[in-house]
């Protein structure tokens, strides 16, 4: 790989730094959907380097997300005016409690991590679904991070600049990860692990790195997400979030992350465009109270998708046939 | 003592729902290599058909609670959950059968989102009532038992505990002794050579899925008998719970389903007896993660050798 997508990612930031200025003419609804958008990048882009490029199925990325949401709301509620009330200050902390945030979820992608050496498919599937309910199940209980009634009261740091500059590095390094010559062993795994493992890949450091470097990025998301919203709530990290990610990489063709990013922008509007569904009279009758039913949509596009075009909307043909 | 016997009557009586759900999962495992997701919804299903059918069929059977008209609820939920059963099979499952077992996978998780969400719509997302089918009560025991007699045992449990033991031996009675059940294990020991032997596969997958979809429309007539309160997604927990179940006996093995399923029933009540409620779901999936490291073919099963 080349110098080119240094210069991008570089390009993309300066661009995210000069957009973010005028982010205040924006309307607070628009605004909300576009941060929406950015951080449903952060999370298919990085679970796509799980489930996409290494063939791994997790189905509880909304946990990590959790992770990394509430360890970083705890930081900055505990820390936030520690170092001064300075606007660097301030930026710092919260710049220091995202990556931590990122840094625990990462440890738990560790820990889900090793499991998935033994497990795959639908095993891995329902493994991954029991961690995102187990850490939703010790955040109900700890009492620190407000248990069922939720946390709330941080400052709104996260604004265009962070939710875009962290896109941009998410997809910047699964890229050059995966595209590296380094990096070709995900690709092995998935398509082959057995015959990886014979040319002597370890597989084992490849599957456990993903799940790392995913649930990194997905904490970062969190961060993000309870910096924006400035309340978070056990229940907004359960496995249908973890679904609706899922969703956008099987959509956008795993192992595309071109594809994957686009699917998650398309299925960040997609419910605020049927919200509106009222405004369209030309719409029937009986399509109305479905559409406002995202869930029976995406549940019916996927199973149409899966019987119709398994690899995704983008994706090339990289799924492997089953051997008879 | 009195306590820790009273927690393992509600184990079994929650367990013999477990196991009878986790037939389904053990049974299509067993001739598919794949997971159902969708098998918990049709548990679902089963309750809502009670809920609806309930009145009309009591009503025939001269009205109020009887065990007649209970009967008939259950063999209705059964075969509208059988035909349910085959029906996601055919649409969804058959035509992805020689597709890599991810399409599967991801399939059968749109089809449990699908029917949770359209069960949603169609039925509202609030809790309903289930209507009595049968008076529940507790059982007198007599005083001459001694310290037994301050057991709780309701009706209800008797009965989930005595229908779950008859499916048991009926479906023990369709596996071993007759000729489709005996097509099931030829396909689910070696389907190559059974489709040799002239084993219609269509044929029994169709069938398989039609009897583990009745078992869970029982479960969904016999839970709703005990706990009246019925929504559109008490399949998600219950269907997972039931996979466990199925995963800790040794998936595809139908001994070890039942088995497994009686095992969570009587860890969850001892987690909510002795330990604390909120940590019941949380317990459940740690054993799951632990067999699944320890020993991935469960309690019964027999481990798999991976060919190359």
């Amino acid at each position: 790989m080349s110098g080119r997508p240094k210069v991008l990612l570089l390009v993309t930031l300066v661009a995210c730094a000069v957009l973010s200025s005028f982010s205040g003419k924006i309307s607070p609804y628009y605004y909300d959907v576009i941060i929406g958008i950015g951080i449903n990048i952060i999370l298919a882009a990085s679970l796509n380097l799980i489930n996409g490029y290494t063939g791994q199925f997790s189905l509880g990325h909304a946990g990590f997300m959790a992770v990394g949401a509430y360890s970083s709301a705890w930081l900055s509620l505990t820390f936030g005016y520690s170092f001064g009330l300075g606007t660097f200050a301030t930026t710092s902390t919260y710049f220091l409690a995202l990556v931590a945030g990122g840094l625990m979820a990462a440890l738990a992608g560790l820990a889900v991590g090793i499991p998935s050496l033994r497990l795959r498919g639908d095993y891995l599937a329902i493994v991954t679904l029991g961690f995102n309910e187990i850490i939703k199940g010790i955040i109900q209980n700890a009492e620190p991070l407000g248990a069922q009634r939720g946390l709330g009261g941080m400052v709104q740091h996260t604004n265009f600049f962070w939710t875009f500059a962290f896109a941009a590095l998410t997809v910047y390094v699964v890229l050059s990860l995966v595209h590296s010559t380094y990096g070709s062993g995900f690709l092995a795994v998935r398509d082959d692990e057995i015959a990886a493992e014979a040319m002597g890949i370890n597989t084992t450091k490849y599957k456990v790195l993903a799940f790392v470097v995913g649930a990194f990025f997905a904490g970062v998301a969190g961060g993000l997400y309870a910096h924006f919203k400035q309340f978070i709530h056990p229940e907004g990290f359960n496995f249908l979030r973890s679904f609706d990610i899922v969703v956008m990489v099987i959509l956008g063709g795993m192992g595309s992350t071109a594809g994957v990013c686009l699917a998650a922008v398309l299925l960040t509007i997609l419910p605020e465009w049927l919200r509106m569904v009222d405004d369209y009279p030309w719409l029937p009758e009986w399509l109305r109270p479905i559409t406002e039913n995202r869930m029976i949509l995406y549940s019916l596009l996927l199973i149409i998708l899966m019987l119709t075009r398994p690899q995704g909307l983008f994706g090339t043909e990289n799924f492997r046939r089953r051997p008879a | 003592m009195i306590e820790f016997l009273q927690q393992l009557v509600n184990g079994l009586a929650q367990g013999s729902i477990y196991a009878l759900i986790a037939l389904g999962y053990t049974m299509v495992y067993g001739v598919l290599r794949f997971i159902n997701f969708a098998h918990g919804d049709v548990y679902m299903l089963g309750a809502f058909t009670g809920l609806y059918a309930a009145p009309r069929l009591l009503q025939a059977f001269g009205g109020g609670p009887s065990p007649t008209g209970a009967t008939a609820v259950l063999v209705v939920a059964m075969l509208i959950c059988a035909i349910i059963g085959i029906l996601i099979e055919r649409l969804c499952y058959r035509p992805l059968r020689e597709r890599p077992r991810l399409t599967v996978l991801i399939t059968a998780i749109g089809v449990s989102l699908f029917i949770e969400n359209a069960g949603q719509y169609a039925f509202g997302a609030e809790p309903k009532s289930f209507p009595e089918i049968i008076s529940d009560r507790a059982v007198e025991i007599p005083e001459s038992l001694g310290a037994l007699s301050t057991l709780t045992i309701t009706i209800g449990q008797l009965i989930v505990i005595g229908v779950t033991l008859v499916l048991l031996i009926g479906l023990r009675t369709i596996v071993l002794h007759t000729r489709l059940g005996m097509a099931m294990r030829a396909l689910s020991f070696n389907p190559l050579a059974a489709s040799l032997m002239g084993v219609n596969a269509d044929v029994v997958i169709s069938f398989t899925f039609a009897l583990g979809s009745a078992l869970a429309g029982a479960a969904g007539i016999l839970t709703s008998i005990q706990q009246p309160s019925i929504d559109p997604l008490m399949g998600v927990n219950a269907g997972l719970k039931a996979f466990v179940a199925a995963v800790l006996g040794g998936i595809g093995n139908i001994p070890g389903a039942a088995l497994g399923g009686v095992l969570i029933g009587f860890l969850e009540a001892l987690v909510v007896g002795y330990i604390n409620p909120t940590y019941r779901d949380a317990i459940v999936f740690a054993v799951l993660i632990l067999i699944l490291l320890l020993k991935p073919s469960g309690l019964l099963g027999k481990a798999e050798r991976e060919k190359v």
